[in-house]
């Protein structure tokens, strides 16, 4: 593939990113913006369990066990001291007694998010299909139970709040662009190339010498380190966390966000996770009344919610392999400087005589 | 004997969660689609039996089974069926935004209402709650009733599979849908069935579930589907026997473990708080054990997609 190209196909997920950043940070009202640095942040998440589910092509519901554990890593020792002595008594006293910054804090969860998916993956990358997604559906089970009820290590049940709000505008868009790279650089080295490879063909991809379980596991780290780090970034957005938000509505949520967009790629995550956060933001500010030309249109409290569904099953029954088709960014062709040679064709040309 | 009391108990969650795998199985059976919105299908039947709590138990039950087979039918003809041909991954996310949608349409109607609290009290065969004393045990009516109904709806599941043509059809579909369809099989037609019975099992779950927990809120159902369906991969998704075992087992695994857990301590795996890790972390280990389900046949893992 040409220099240009690749440039192109990271370019367009960052550039989609970024526009979104400036024309939200630009245009919209300073209560709605947090909703716009909700959305960046999603994008983060749903890039992140594509590092794993898009390159594999195996369903996995246990990317927010990363999530849940970079976030709720994160965002304990980030809480001020003194206040944390007190709300938080009965933690481990490493964990009570000591506080860093919210940027350090951000690489601690990446770190913690990899080595939780490492230990995890290396039993549960040997099974594939229905298996590996409940076996990994039970992993979210077990981080949720043991992160609700266990008390030395995070709140239990009740909220963790008191979190510093430091993702920004900046922290939010440098974080997403920084796991956007990390994710085509890694789909584009030799191991992300081997492992959509055994997506496509196992037997084909063993053959040809491919150890998938070792491929897999690099990508199941690499995605729990990116989910760490993206909880990370989403704790610092919230303030505050309840292990329910970390739970199976995120993790559908996410999924749903990358399948809409397009499962198998980085463009496709990209997209689907802004166009759903759109829609809902659309959507929920509809139901305190928007003007669209003239009209004053407000739908009763409750309706985003069931639009935003609605909304992913028309794509999805629209366009089945999601908004991109799994493609990668692509400027149009008469944009293009460098030519290419014509597209091969998609489908096999009908054969002619017997 | 409390030990003895904590086994019965567990038969009946066993039998009531052996139901909801059936559910599963059976759609699974000849779409190949794990249905994660099969729990949202129960609460929209156990709200037919809260709407309807002042009419008489039979009609409201009739009801809650028409409700549950309409909505399981209109799901696989606007969702499912365009998505057929479709990559599983879509289909999965599909059943997850009708999940969505049932779900947060079941909240709404409560800002319509204005009404709040626990939920929607239903009182449908209520009577079914007490409990009959059996020397020192107790045991609910409710829990005869699930090992009654799971029975009875076993033993009809098995004449329709086994006597009917349909249910041949439905054999056969689950097992190579395509031979099945070059052989004549019709394909909506065997879906339909599979997914108004499905629906069916819905709504009977619903009743049971009613009478042991009667307030009915957006979330009745959920967790219930949501750790059977791990039960039913674990015992076997292939087969619809062994999806109900796997079903059974998780449930009164469940049930069983919670009772036999010390009530207190903090520390992860000593407590009967962490019940459900002790549950998901056998899973996992069954998984491993025997990837294609523990009460598969061995060697026989079809070709599986998710």
């Amino acid at each position: 593939m040409r220099r240009a190209e690749w440039f192109t196909e990271l370019l367009g997920p960052i550039a989609l990113v970024v526009l979104l950043a400036v024309a939200s940070s630009l245009w919209v009202t300073s209560g709605d913006q947090v909703k716009f640095q909700n959305a960046i942040v999603y994008v983060a998440l749903v890039t992140a369990l594509y590092v794993f589910v898009g390159n594999s092509g195996v369903i996995s519901f246990g990317q927010v066990s990363f999530v849940a554990i970079g976030a709720f890593a994160s965002g304990v020792m980030t809480i001020p001291l003194d206040s944390k002595r007190g709300v938080l008594p009965t933690l481990f006293p490493l964990l009570r007694d000591h506080t860093m910054s919210s940027a350090w804090s951000l690489v601690l969860a990446a770190g913690l998010g990899a080595v939780y998916a490492f230990v995890v993956g290396i039993p549960l990358m040997r099974l594939s299909g229905i298996a590996a997604g409940i076996s990994t559906l039970a992993v979210l089970g077990i981080t949720y139970n043991i992160l609700t009820y266990w008390t030395s290590i995070g709140p239990g049940s009740t909220v963790l709040s008191l979190i510093p709000t430091t993702t920004d505008y900046w922290q939010a868009t440098v974080g997403t662009v920084a796991i956007i790279c990390v994710a085509f650089a890694y789909q584009r080295s030799r191991f992300g190339r081997q492992l959509r490879a055994a997506r496509e063909d196992p037997a084909a991809a063993r053959a040809a010498g491919i150890d998938i379980h070792r491929q897999r596991l690099l990508a199941f780290t690499l995605s729990g380190a990116l989910s760490g780090f993206a909880g990370g970034l989403y704790v610092h957005l919230l303030g505050s966390i309840a292990t329910n938000q970390v739970y199976l509505d995120l993790t559908f949520l996410t999924l749903a966000m990358l399948v809409v967009g397009g499962i198998s790629s980085l463009f496709g995550a990209v997209v689907g996770a802004i166009t759903i956060s759109l829609f809902t933001i659309l959507l929920g500010n509809s139901e305190l009344g928007i003007h669209v030309f003239g009209w004053g249109i407000k739908a009763p409290a409750g309706t985003s919610l069931v639009g935003v569904a609605i909304v992913m099953l028309v794509i999805l029954l629209l366009r089945p392999s999601g908004i991109t088709g799994g493609k990668e960014f692509s400027l149009p062709r008469s944009l293009r400087s460098t030519p290419r040679g014509p597209e091969p064709p998609t489908t096999p040309a009908p054969e002619t005589g017997v | 004997m409390t030990h003895v009391q904590s086994l019965i108990d567990a038969i009946g969650v066993g039998a009531l969660y052996a139901l909801i795998a059936v559910g599963i199985g059976l759609v699974f059976g000849v779409l190949r689609l794990i249905n994660f919105a099969y729990g949202q299908l129960i609460m929209l039947a156990a709200y037919a039996l809260a709407f309807t709590d002042s009419w008489p138990d039979a009609a409201s039950i009739v009801l809650a089974v028409l409700v549950a087979v309409a909505a399981s039918l209109v799901l696989e003809r606007v969702a499912f069926r365009p998505l057929r041909t479709a990559d599983t991954s879509t289909m999965l996310v599909a059943t997850f935004a009708v999940a969505y949608l049932l779900q947060n349409a079941a909240l709404l109607q409560y800002t319509y209402r204005q009404r709040g609290g626990l939920g929607d009290p239903v009182g449908t065969l209520a009577d079914l709650n007490r409990a009959v004393t059996i020397g020192s045990l107790n045991i609910r009516w409710a829990t005869f009733l699930a090992i009654g109904a799971s029975l009875v709806s076993l033993a009809g599941l098995a004449l329709l599979l086994n006597r009917t043509s349909i249910g041949l059809q439905m054999r056969a579909a689950a097992m190579d849908f395509r031979t099945s369809r070059l052989l004549g099989v019709k394909a909506d037609t065997v879906i339909m069935v599979a997914v108004a019975v499905a629906g069916v099992l819905a709504a009977v779950v619903a009743v049971i579930l009613s009478i042991t927990s009667p307030l009915i809120n957006p979330t009745t159902g959920l967790n219930e589907t949501l750790i059977v369906l791990v039960g039913v991969v674990a015992g076997g998704i292939d087969r619809l026997t062994s999806a109900t075992l796997g079903g059974f087992a998780i449930g009164f695994a469940t049930s069983f473990v919670g009772s036999e857990l010390p009530t207190s301590g903090t520390t992860p795996f000593t407590s009967n708080v962490y019940m459900p890790s002790v549950i998901y972390l056998a899973v996992i280990v069954a998984l491993l054990l025997r990837p294609e389900g523990l009460f598969a046949r061995p060697g026989q893992g079809s070709v599986q997609r998710v």
